[in-house]
């Protein structure tokens, strides 16, 4: 673990409040959990709060959760600080996960790392446009298709240095470039097409 | 190799539809209220004879963890969790189930929430998964919407099942972390006793179960347990999601066998080590816990619990890592020991300080910046935070550590010798701090 502190005052938005979608969505997230149990809503409202902070999760929307929770504050806090996918410091419109952990490291993760560097810049920071941020993940769970990156929502697997940076083009470009294998091959089965299930497929 | 007519999971790649219909077709959802008019026990004592072990990891026997739940409610509601946190280095095969195949385990759900008398069920989800996790709430609600699952439902047990989800804690995959966090807490794992099954979620007797194991019980109540127990051999029965990741020529999950020989998995499946077999240098076996393996065991190695234990190693979530003679085993071990630094939860002071002492000494020995006592030391540092903290993660990050020692001490001693052969203006560094 390491120390994850929350982002500089003057970063910092004075408010926060959940728009009325997200508000009734978060009423009706509480009622999966037993009556007097609503703080387990706290990762999933915490979450919605971070997207619809911009991708990242200020004080004020700490402080809300926990009020909306009926929570202490510091409760609401440690879950934020605990938890890395929340951001505490402002991240770009693309967030780029780069998952440096050994199955991805062994097949090229150090290299996408040089070019998440040359593209976008140092880690954790926010490129000059705004639109680019990135930093190193463990283990995205993928590793069937490494190295893989997640950019928002999205996986984007079996990457080359060649193809991660086409994938930050076409983002950069405002299309939407396709999630999944970056090489021609079915989600997880072995390239070239699967060893098993062969008989399968057809009856489908 | 395992037939495809014993395939458990017929959509493993997606290719065909993953909702309801089509999980219909592949056999999902078929006579599901026969099994439950069988009645709790014949399904706890289906599940111990199929022989089936936990698929999380540990291997634990799932009848047996089953048969823990209290017989009678006192008054408190019993759970099901699903831990869907999948996070191990090396294994994305619950991935595959959540998006391809998601009704398995929604069964599986209602018929292991039957069979301990638990009317609500949630499934925890790690937090990057989010299509993964949209995928499963539309198949939740797919069964809600067929009625499936719910109140009144056609199966004549009320089961409610909830898709829950984390951000990004490898600890909430141990099981009572994951209950913790499930509560709106930090994933701090829970001293057992009391376990689960007597105090769990909010108190209430609780079972957590893989995603695997929980998907593969349709499949073993509608075909039998004697069919299940007929694969692999005995104590290590059924069939199995394997990942095979690393340096082969055409990585992959697959389901095969209980007990497939390594070589097999590697060449049929994976096409092969990269620069053919011989240019294998070690497999770690079972996702990043578990103690590596060196090419020279790995010719003739059935893959299950029981081989692999004999090797000092174990099966783990059957994540087969593989490393070609082109790895810097150190640096690719210390990358491992670094995973561990970040992702310990901090409450256990050998596991806190400890993990982060063993990627510092192991970075210095990567460029043989170490003095060769250090090994030793380092070895007994694995085995002060080996058994002395409240969950295993200490295990897990004190094994592979263990395994690199007792299998490439030479290589970190080459490394030192070559260092302190040459000139340097830097003194070789004494024991860390």
């Amino acid at each position: 673990m390491a120390p994850r502190r929350l982002a500089p005052a003057d970063l910092q938005p004075r408010e926060f409040a959940f728009t009325a979608e997200n508000y009734n969505w978060a009423k009706r997230e509480i009622t999966k959990y037993p009556e007097g149990r609503q703080a387990s809503a706290v990762i999933p409202l915490l979450w919605r709060a971070q997207q619809q902070a911009g991708g990242w999760t200020p004080e004020a929307a700490i402080r809300y959760v926990a009020d909306f929770l009926g929570m202490a504050h510091i409760r609401v806090l440690e879950i934020a600080t605990f938890y890395t996918m929340f951001n505490l410091e402002p991240v770009g419109k693309f967030h780029v996960q780069l998952c440096g952990t050994t199955p991805c490291m062994l097949r090229g993760a150090e290299d996408l790392k040089a070019t998440c560097k040359r593209m976008i810049g140092e880690e954790q920071h926010v490129s000059a446009d705004g639109k680019f941020s990135w930093i190193e993940v463990e283990c995205l769970g993928a590793c069937v298709n490494a190295p893989a990156v997640q950019i928002n929502d999205d996986f984007y697997e079996d990457l080359t240095p060649e193809s991660f940076a086409h994938v930050l083009d076409e983002l950069a470009a405002g299309n939407q470039p396709q999630p999944g294998p970056q090489i021609d091959r079915q989600l997880s089965a072995p390239i070239g097409g699967p060893t098993t299930l062969t008989s399968m497929t057809k009856a489908d | 190799m395992l037939d495809d007519k014993d395939r458990i999971f017929r959509n493993l790649y997606g290719q065909g539809d993953w909702g309801l219909e089509g999980a219909r077709a592949r056999g999902a959802w078929d006579g599901t209220k026969a099994i439950l008019e069988k009645g709790r026990d014949a399904i706890v004592n289906e599940m111990k004879a199929s022989g089936l072990r936990g698929r999380g990891g540990a291997g634990f026997p799932t009848g047996l963890k089953w048969s823990f739940m209290p017989k009678q409610s006192d008054g408190r509601p019993h759970y099901l969790v699903v831990n869907a946190d999948e996070s191990e280095p090396g294994t994305c095969k619950d991935r595959e189930i959540l998006r391809h195949d998601p009704h398995l385990l929604v069964e599986g759900c209602l018929i292991a929430g039957f069979a301990m008398g638990a009317h609500t069920g949630y499934i925890y989800v790690r937090g990057e998964f989010v299509r993964e996790r949209e995928r499963l709430q539309a198949a939740v609600d797919q069964a809600y919407e067929a009625k499936l699952i719910g109140k009144d439902n056609i199966h004549g047990f009320d089961f409610d099942l909830y898709v829950h989800h984390g951000a990004g804690a490898y600890i909430c995959g141990e099981e009572m972390a994951l209950l913790e966090s499930l509560e709106g807490k930090k994933g701090m794992p829970r001293l057992k006793p009391p376990f689960p099954a007597n105090v769990g979620l909010y108190g209430c007797p609780t079972t957590v179960n893989n995603v695997e194991t929980i998907a593969v019980a349709p499949d073993i109540m509608r075909r039998g347990a004697a069919w299940f127990a007929g694969i692999g051999r005995p104590n290590n029965t059924g069939t199995k999601l394997f990942c095979i990741s690393g340096h082969v020529l055409k990585p992959c999950n697959v389901e095969e066998a209980m007990g497939v020989p390594l070589r097999e998995l590697i060449e049929r499946h994976a096409g092969g080590v990269r620069g053919g077999w011989d240019n294998l240098l070690a497999v770690i076996p079972g996702g990043s816990s578990m103690p590596l393996v060196p090419a020279a065991q790995c010719q003739n190695l059935p893959m299950d619990f029981d081989a692999l234990r004999d090797l000092k190693s174990a099966l783990g979530t059957a994540a087969v890592i593989v490393m070609d003679k082109s790895t810097d085993i150190v640096r690719a071990m210390a990358r491992i020991a670094y995973f561990y630094k970040h992702e310990s939860c901090g409450q256990c002071t050998p596991c806190r300080e400890g993990t982060g002492w063993m990627w510092r000494v192991l970075m210095r020995m990567a460029d043989g910046r170490a003095q060769k006592r250090e090994i030793d030391m380092l070895l007994e540092v694995t085995q002060q935070i080996e058994g002395h903290t409240i969950c295993a993660f200490g295990d897990g990050a004190a094994w592979p550590m263990q395994g690199l020692i007792r299998h490439f001490r030479h290589e970190i001693e080459r490394r030192i010798d070559a260092y302190s052969a040459n000139p340097h203006t830097e003194p070789v560094a004494v024991a860390a701090e």
